[in-house]
């Protein structure tokens, strides 16, 4: 879909904005927002040929982006490893993972607390120092990106977190909440406010919730309003740390349902980190098993929360109780044969 | 999509009432603004309103007792008080802003950056603060004072620069607290430079506490500056308080009223900030209306609401029974049912679950029956029944003492139910010696038993140990072995696994399953999981809005669910759903329908 030319002009593009002063970086943040902010009615009626070849967004808008080599997946995580330091120790969180994200695709990242997930989750987004490995963005090598050139990949990549109430600022409105990360970067108000009022549309928002505060809302709502967040800036990439753990279970299904349009109306992709089997299961194209900061286990999402391999996994999928109580009985037979031969003291 | 309805905004602007208007509601915050306005207004216009000029001597009017003319008399000079007073509430409340504007200016910049950026920067400014605080003011000030032929503005800047550290302490722990939020690493991801998360997070997150310290440092700053003029630093040309204490001092035993009237005014001006300080406060740190004292004792208006739930076995052979449970929680607009008319019982040897969402009543529920409600809610009900017993009219004593040896209780979260002070082995010995009557041999036998028996092989390493020294999976069963040590009839977990590891949660089942066949007791767990439900209970009943809409033996229940609701909870528990490859069929198929149709 991409034609020779415009590949050659996203080269320059780029590689002016690399070098740029802040005046060149706001002016092709400009450039490329303005066709973007007209896009979005064909977008929804080309639907049809957008998902079958699971191509991001628009061309006029790849093009603007930094260069991704066609094929090439959009997110690369080679062999990374992190430390963290406790006082004079360190605890190795990562001990050398590897992954990919295709554009347009969903990432299941599962595992127990302190396998490591959210931490590859954080070292994505620059929270955390990696030690070794690299990281690669659209094939630009993002590891150690610091500064300014980290504040210009915001606009490609976003997060949202796991705490409903802590993720927003308590003492905004939601539309200075929404409104932030554009004027931050030199977006008109005007134009600001008619991207926050397309996005709350898209979290199946009302208008009028920009003039409301966080405390107002349910955590289901919030969570809306973090997602939102997360689409202002039209990433190609959003880290989703465990965003529905917190969540009922009926609100649950609802913004999982939600996080499936948005990918598919946009594009985006995510890396999405979750503890729980089922709910990487609905959403997830393919998973990442990890246990004690390695990845025991990658595949499609039929075969991992189906079949999986690894005896991990198959512990981790028979461990999660299924509402149905002639197969949970057959589930937990299962679970204690395979528990037997170890018989350690868990926990 | 209901669950993206909002409510109608009338109940927002309640919700979201600003500090400011709540403020205003508080009569003792209030008064105390007013008051301290006047004092501002007085200083202000204090030429327009002094009858007289405060410096004019008329020796006519030496110590002359207040007269018509002369509303306060005069002084030992024999100028008017009153007007020297409005001119010295203008000194007074300049230095006051003087002071309180330098010490915002240094220690609240200084304070954030310090919590923000963390290392060097902390470490540079906290020695800074500490060294400052170290200094003794008052020395410092006085030879300010005599460098300066005792310039007033210079004086109080100084005063302003020792309050500073007042400043710097508050707002650096509040933003290490604010730093620490995920809104600010989202803030972070979004792209925003240093300076603007500074600006629109941490400056707005400090400024309702440096608003209150500023009441607070405004007294303790005219305090000084009035304790400096009276030691006589100070311009003998323009009128102050502190002065003319020093005045009234001298001639305190033959005329007194010299000496009350600046004091009066200087005590009403301190004490109107400091009740301004405290009333904010209290505004801040509690977000929610004081509960109006008429209405804690009145009765909860009873609605006609239905019995809800069933009543599967007779009071005899039941472990526990409720009858007609409702629960209300006093708020500012009045009572807040949140149960509604619960019945339910549970017999020897059977597993009851009782599912919900969060608000569903299930764990207030509990709560009541344990006597746990907290003080603002309050259950009442036709009956509770544990072990056959009535335990309603019981007395308060001997209703817990029934409680505590018949019922065991697993919470929610195992870490915050242990207590980090004191050892494993003291929390589980301490409940078998009071409640049970065992000697302290006893009692840690027992506590082995119990901890070898919830799966738990180095029983001594763990009784030595604190709870922050053991896993949280560790410690639910630590937990649960509390819980069954005084062998319970019944055993109440509240989610007894929401807060664990998949892995570990179903250890911790497997576990409540052996001990409830072992021990043949009854078992009630409170779950929002139905997954759960299907892996352990006998029978379940459905909550929601406070009411059981549905309860029954498990196998009915999952076979025919009667209400829609159940039916929706059971179909949400993720793990039996349709996977992504599924669903982008279906929409695919879908989609390409609705394209044929377009070009068709």
């Amino acid at each position: 879909m991409r034609t020779e030319g415009a590949s050659e002009q996203t080269e320059s593009v780029s590689a002016k904005a690399e070098d740029a002063s802040e005046n060149t970086e706001k002016a092709s943040m400009e450039a490329k927002r303005a066709p973007m902010n007209t896009e979005r009615a064909p977008m929804t009626t080309e639907r049809e040929s957008m998902t079958t070849e699971r191509e991001p967004m628009t061309t006029e808008r790849e093009s603007m982006k930094s260069a991704s080599r066609d094929g090439a997946p959009l997110l690369e995580v080679d062999d990374v490893v992190v430390d963290y330091r406790r006082g004079r120790s360190t605890f190795r969180a990562l001990k050398g993972v590897s992954m990919t994200i295709g554009a347009g695709e969903c990432v299941g990242l599962v595992g127990e607390s302190g396998s490591g997930k959210s931490t590859l989750g954080k070292a994505v987004l620059g929270l955390a120092e990696v030690t070794s490995g690299t990281i690669r963005f659209a094939g630009q090598d993002i590891t150690h990106l610091k500064g300014a050139a980290r504040r210009r990949l915001a606009a490609d990549l976003q997060v949202v977190f796991q705490d409903p109430y802590g993720s927003l600022d308590p003492t905004m409105t939601v539309g200075q909440i929404l409104a932030e990360p554009l004027t931050a970067t030199g977006t008109s108000r005007a134009d600001a406010r008619t991207t926050v009022a397309e996005m709350l549309d898209h979290v199946r928002l009302p208008a009028d919730t920009v003039t409301r505060y966080p405390s107002e809302f349910s955590g289901g709502q919030r969570q809306r309003v973090a997602i939102a967040r997360a689409l202002v800036r039209r990433p190609r990439l959003i880290v989703c740390d465990e965003p529905v753990s917190a969540l009922d279970l009926t609100t649950q299904a609802a913004v999982i349902d939600l996080f499936i349009d948005i990918q598919r109306e946009t594009g985006v992709s995510y890396l999405f980190v979750s503890h729980d089997l089922g709910v990487v299961r609905r959403i997830c194209h393919r998973v990442s098993v990890m246990y004690q900061g390695e990845c025991v286990e990658t595949g499609p999402n039929e075969t991992v929360t189906r079949n999986p391999e690894h005896p991990y996994t198959q512990r981790l999928l028979l461990a999660s109780p299924v509402a149905d109580p002639v197969r949970q009985a057959e589930r937990r037979r299962s679970w204690l044969q395979l528990r037997a031969p170890a018989a350690s003291p868990v926990a | 999509m209901t669950e993206a309805v909002l409510p109608p905004p009338g109940d927002a602007v309640q919700a979201q009432r600003r500090l400011w208007s709540r403020f205003l509601r508080r009569p003792l915050g209030v008064t105390a603004l007013a008051v301290f306005l006047f004092v501002v207004l007085v200083g202000l216009f204090a030429p327009l309103l002094a009858p007289h000029d405060p410096n004019l001597v008329d020796l006519g009017l030496t110590q002359a007792p207040p007269s018509s003319e002369h509303w306060m008399g005069g002084d030992s000079a024999g100028r008017d008080i009153f007007s020297r007073l409005l001119y010295g509430a203008r000194t007074t409340v300049y230095g006051a802003a003087v002071a309180c504007l330098v010490g915002v200016g240094l220690g609240v910049p200084a304070g954030v950056a310090a919590g923000y950026f963390g290392g060097i920067t902390d470490r540079i400014c906290s020695w800074i603060s500490d060294g400052v605080q170290s200094v003794p003011g008052m020395i410092v000030l006085l030879i300010v004072a005599a460098g300066t032929g005792a310039d007033f503005t210079v004086l109080m800047v100084t005063v302003g620069a020792f309050m500073a550290p007042g400043y710097y302490r508050i707002s650096r722990s509040r933003a290490l607290a604010v730093r620490k939020e995920p809104y600010v690493d989202a803030a972070r991801v979004a792209g925003l430079t240093h300076t603007r998360i500074l600006h629109a997070h941490m400056f707005r997150a400090v400024r309702a506490p440096v608003i209150i310290q500023s009441a607070l440092t405004a007294g303790i700053a005219m305090g000084m500056q009035t304790g400096l003029q009276f030691l006589g630093v100070g311009t003998a040309s323009t009128p102050d308080w502190g002065q003319m204490m020093n005045d009234g001092f001298r001639t305190m035993g033959t005329h007194p009223l010299i000496l009350l009237w600046p004091s009066v005014a200087l005590g009403v001006t301190i004490a109107a900030l400091a009740f301004m300080g405290s009333t904010l406060a209290d505004l801040v740190s509690v977000r929610t209306e004081p509960v109006p004292r008429r209405r804690r004792g009145a009765r909860p208006a009873d609605e006609t609401t239905a019995r809800t739930g069933e009543l599967a076995h007779t009071v005899e052979r039941s472990v526990l029974r409720i009858e007609n449970l409702r629960v209300a929680y006093a708020t500012a607009h009045g009572d807040k049912q949140v149960v509604r008319g619960v019945c339910l019982d549970v017999a020897p040897g059977e597993v009851l679950g009782i599912v919900g969402e969060s608000g569903s009543g299930k764990s207030q529920t509990m709560f009541s029956a344990l006597d746990l409600l907290p003080a603002d809610g309050r259950a009442t009900c036709d009956g509770i029944w544990v072990g056959g017993q009535a335990v309603g009219d019981l007395p308060r004593a001997k209703r817990h003492a029934l409680l505590g040896t018949r019922i065991g209780y697993v919470p929610q979260e195992p870490m915050s139910n242990l207590d980090p002070c004191y050892t494993i082995g003291h929390q589980l010995v301490e409940p078998l010696r009071a409640v049970h009557g065992l000697t302290k041999a006893q009692a840690r036998d027992r506590a082995r038993e119990v901890l070898l028996q919830v799966g738990i092989t180095d029983p001594d390493r763990v009784l030595a140990s604190y709870p922050h020294q053991v896993s949280g999976g560790m410690a639910q069963r630590v937990l649960i072995a509390g819980a069954v040590a005084g062998k319970p009839d019944l055993l109440v977990a509240d989610e007894p696994t929401t807060a664990l590891d998949v892995t570990v949660q179903a250890e911790v089942l497997e576990l409540l399953r052996e001990l409830q066949q072992e021990y043949r007791m009854a078992l009630v767990i409170v779950t929002h999981n139905f997954g759960v439900v299907a892996d352990i209970c006998d029978r379940v009943a459905v909550m929601k809005d406070g009411r059981i809409i549905e309860s029954g033996t498990v196998e009915r229940i999952f076979a025919a669910p009667a209400d829609p609701y159940t039916a929706e909870l059971i179909r949400a528990s993720q793990d039996d759903t349709e996977s992504r490859d599924d669903l982008d069929a279906a929409w695919n198929e879908t989609e390409a329908e609705a394209g044929r149709k377009v070009h068709t």
